[in-house]
C-alpha cells in the first residue's frame, strides 16, 4: 500500500479547531501499528502555495490506483485541508476504533484511503486562528509542525519526498528553501514535478507558457535530484477535481494524463518491493 | 533577535516566567514580574514612527499562489509611477519572500544607519524591505519559530526608517498566521485602511478567502475589496478566452455578492506577467496596453480612492 502524505510549506499557516498541535495529532494518526500495513510512503513538499500539492497528491494516488495498487492519502494541510472535496469526500465523519481512526474510503472498492484533518475541523468556514506558544507543550511555529510530522514518518523509513513547483522563477526560489529543508532533515528526494506547465488552448491547441517555462527541469538539475516531469494546465482537472471526479478514469485524453501517470511510474520504479 | 526556549509559554501567559521551561531563559525575571502582560510599548512605538505614513494597506489571500505579491509589487509600481507619491512595500512573508525577486532587487543588502534600517530603493520614490535581503543565499531556508517570526516583523514596522510615506503596502503570506497575527497587533495603534483579499476563481480558492474575510472581522481589519486573478486566459495566437480555473460556484463575484464586499475587479492570465515577475519588472511598463494592465489600472483606482 502506499500512502501520500501531502504537506503543507514550511512557512505556511495554521488554523485548528481545538487547542492540539499538528505533531501529536499525526503521531495519533501515525501510531505504531496503524502504517505497519503501508508499504511505501510519500511525502508531497512544495515550499510555495498554492503550486498544486494536494492535486498532484490526489492524482498520483489516483493514478496509482489505475496501477492496481492501494493508496491511502493523509491530508496534514491545517490550513486549507482541499483533498476531501476532490475527492467528493467532504463532511465525511470519522469514527475512531480500537486500532486508532478509521479513514475514509473514497470509493466502492475500497482502494483509496483518506484521513484529513479537514474531517476534524468544526466549522470549515471560520477562520481559526491560533497563535502559540499556548498551554500545550511543543511550541507552535510552522517549522516545528513540519518536523513533527517528518520526524512521525521517520520511522516508517518514508520512500521520499516528491517535490512540486510552478515554472516561475518565484516559485522555484521557494522549492530551492523546501530542498534545503529535506537535505537538513535526511529526507530523500524522489524528485521534483513541475506542474502547471503550460496550457493547450482548447480552441487551437496552441501551447502558451503561461507560468513562465523552464523552472522545475533548471531547479531539478541545480539541486541534483530528478526531474519527474511537467503536468500541463487542463481546466477539465481543475473542474474535475472541484467536484470530486475521477479525472484519470474520465480524461484519458487530456494533456495532463500522459505527465500523471509517467510520474507514477517513475515513483512505482523507486519503491522496491518490500517484505510486509 | 531574542531566542526563546523550547516550551516557552508565551510572554502573555499566566506562567509567564514561572514554567519550568523558563529557566535560564534571559527573560525569566521580567516574565515572572507581570511585564510580559502589559502591552508591549512596541505599539506605540510604531504608532508613533508610521505617523508620516498615510495610507496603510494589507494585502492578504487565503490560498497560497493566486497572485498576492504579484499584486502586491504591481500595486506598489502603479502608485510609483507618479513620482510625487511615496511608495513604500514591506515583505513580511517571512518563510517565503518572493518580492526580492519581483522587484529586481534580488541580491541587495539592507544598511543600518542611525535612524534606524533603511530600506532598499528601487526608485526615489519606491522603497522596498523583505526578509529576503537578510539571507545570504537563495537557498537558505527560514525555519523560525513564532517568537522570532514575530521579532522580525515588530522590528521591520518599528526600525525601518521609511520617512514621509504615501502608501505603505504590506504583502504578507497566505492564510491567517503569526505574522498576520503579529502586523495586526503591532498596527493597531496606527490607523491601517484596510485589507486587499486576492483569490482566484475556483472554490477551492474562495473558501479559503470566506476564512481570510472571518479572519478580517474578528481582528477588526476593515475589508477594502477582493481582486479575483487569473480569470481568463486569452490565448495569444488565436485571441479566443479559455477559463483555465473555472468558477465553479460563481467565483469571486458571487461571493462578493453575498459576503456584501467589494470586488475591485478581476485580473485575466496573461503570460506576460509571470514572465516580467521572473525578470523583476513591471508588467504594467512592459504590456501597458494589455486587458491585464488596464484591469490592474481600474484596480488600484478602486483601492486607492
Amino acid at each position: 500500500m502506499f500512502a501520500c502524505f501531502p504537506l503543507e510549506s514550511a512557512g505556511s499557516q495554521q488554523r485548528l479547531g481545538s487547542s492540539t498541535t499538528c505533531g501529536p495529532r499525526v503521531s495519533e494518526l501515525t501510531e505504531a501499528g496503524n502504517l505497519a500495513g503501508v508499504q511505501h510512503i510519500i511525502l508531497v513538499l512544495s515550499g510555495k502555495g498554492g503550486v498544486g500539492k494536494s492535486t498532484i497528491s490526489t492524482e498520483l494516488a489516483l493514478a496509482l490506483r489505475h496501477a492496481g495498487k492501494k493508496v491511502g492519502i493523509l491530508d496534514v494541510d491545517l490550513c486549507g485541508p482541499s483533498i476531501p472535496r476532490m475527492l467528493r469526500a467532504q463532511g465525511r465523519a470519522v469514527h475512531q476504533c480500537d486500532g486508532g481512526w478509521v479513514p475514509v474510503y473514497v470509493d466502492q472498492e475500497q482502494s483509496i484511503c483518506l484521513m484529513s484533518v479537514g474531517f476534524l475541523l468544526e466549522n470549515p468556514d471560520e477562520a481559526v486562528v491560533w497563535r502559540g506558544p499556548k498551554k500545550n507543550d511543543t511550541p507552535p511555529g510552522t517549522s516545528d509542525e513540519h518536523m513533527a510530522t517528518v520526524d512521525a514518518l521517520r520511522p516508517y523509513g518514508p520512500l521520499g519526498a516528491l517535490v512540486v513547483t510552478t515554472p516561475q522563477a518565484v516559485s522555484v526560489g521557494d522549492v530551492r528553501r523546501e530542498l534545503t529543508f529535506c537535505r537538513k532533515t535526511g529526507l530523500r528526494v524522489l524528485g521534483v514535478v513541475e506542474n502547471m506547465s503550460g496550457f493547450v488552448c482548447p480552441h487551437c491547441a496552441e501551447c502558451t507558457s503561461v507560468f513562465s517555462r523552464g523552472g522545475g527541469e533548471e531547479l531539478a538539475s541545480h539541486a541534483g535530484v530528478p526531474f519527474l516531469g511537467s503536468v500541463p494546465l487542463d481546466p477539465e482537472l481543475t473542474k474535475s477535481l472541484e467536484e470530486g471526479r475521477d479525472f484519470i478514469r474520465e480524461f484519458p485524453e487530456s494533456p495532463a494524463f500522459p505527465a500523471l501517470l509517467s510520474i507514477a511510474q517513475k515513483v512505482l520504479t523507486e519503491a522496491p518491493a518490500r517484505v510486509p | 533577535m531574542e531566542e526563546v526556549p523550547q516550551g516557552c509559554p508565551g510572554t502573555g501567559s499566566a506562567q509567564a516566567g514561572r514554567g519550568a521551561s523558563c529557566q535560564g531563559c534571559p527573560n525569566q525575571r521580567l516574565c515572572a514580574s507581570g511585564a510580559g502582560a502589559a502591552p508591549d510599548p512596541a505599539i506605540e512605538e510604531i504608532k508613533e514612527k508610521l505617523k508620516t505614513v498615510k495610507h496603510k494597506i494589507l494585502v492578504l489571500s487565503g490560498k497560497g499562489g493566486v497572485g498576492k505579491s504579484t499584486f502586491s509589487a504591481h500595486l506598489a509600481h502603479g502608485l510609483a509611477e507618479d513620482e510625487n507619491t511615496q511608495v513604500a512595500l514591506l515583505d513580511i512573508d517571512i518563510c517565503g519572500p518572493s518580492i526580492p525577486k519581483m522587484m529586481g532587487l534580488e541580491g541587495e543588502q539592507v544598511h543600518q544607519s542611525g535612524s534606524g534600517w533603511s530600506p532598499v530603493f528601487l526608485e526615489d520614490n519606491l522603497g522596498v524591505m523583505s526578509v529576503g535581503f537578510l539571507l545570504s543565499s537563495p537557498d537558505d531556508a527560514v525555519i523560525w519559530r513564532g517568537p522570532k517570526k514575530n521579532g522580525m516583523i515588530k522590528q521591520f514596522l518599528r526600525d525601518v526608517d521609511w520617512g514621509e510615506v504615501d502608501y505603505l503596502i504590506v504583502d504578507t503570506p497566505p492564510g491567517t498566521s503569526d505574522e498576520h497575527l503579529s502586523a495586526v497587533q503591532y498596527l493597531s495603534a496606527a490607523h491601517v485602511d484596510g485589507a486587499v483579499i486576492i483569490t482566484t476563481p475556483q472554490e477551492v480558492s474562495l473558501q479559503d478567502v470566506r476564512k481570510e474575510i472571518s479572519f478580517c472581522h474578528k481582528v477588526k481589519l476593515p475589508i477594502i475589496g477582493v481582486v479575483e486573478n487569473m480569470t481568463v486566459f486569452v490565448c495569444p495566437k488565436c485571441k479566443k478566452e479559455s477559463q483555465i480555473f473555472p468558477p465553479t460556484t460563481g467565483g469571486a463575484e458571487v461571493l462578493c455578492q453575498d459576503l456584501k464586499i467589494p470586488l475591485l475587479g478581476k485580473v485575466p492570465l496573461d503570460p506576460h506577467i509571470g514572465k516580467s515577475c521572473d525578470k523583476g519588472q513591471s508588467f504594467l511598463i512592459d504590456a501597458p496596453d494589455s486587458p491585464a494592465a488596464l484591469a490592474y489600472r481600474g484596480i488600484i483606482q478602486s483601492t486607492c480612492a
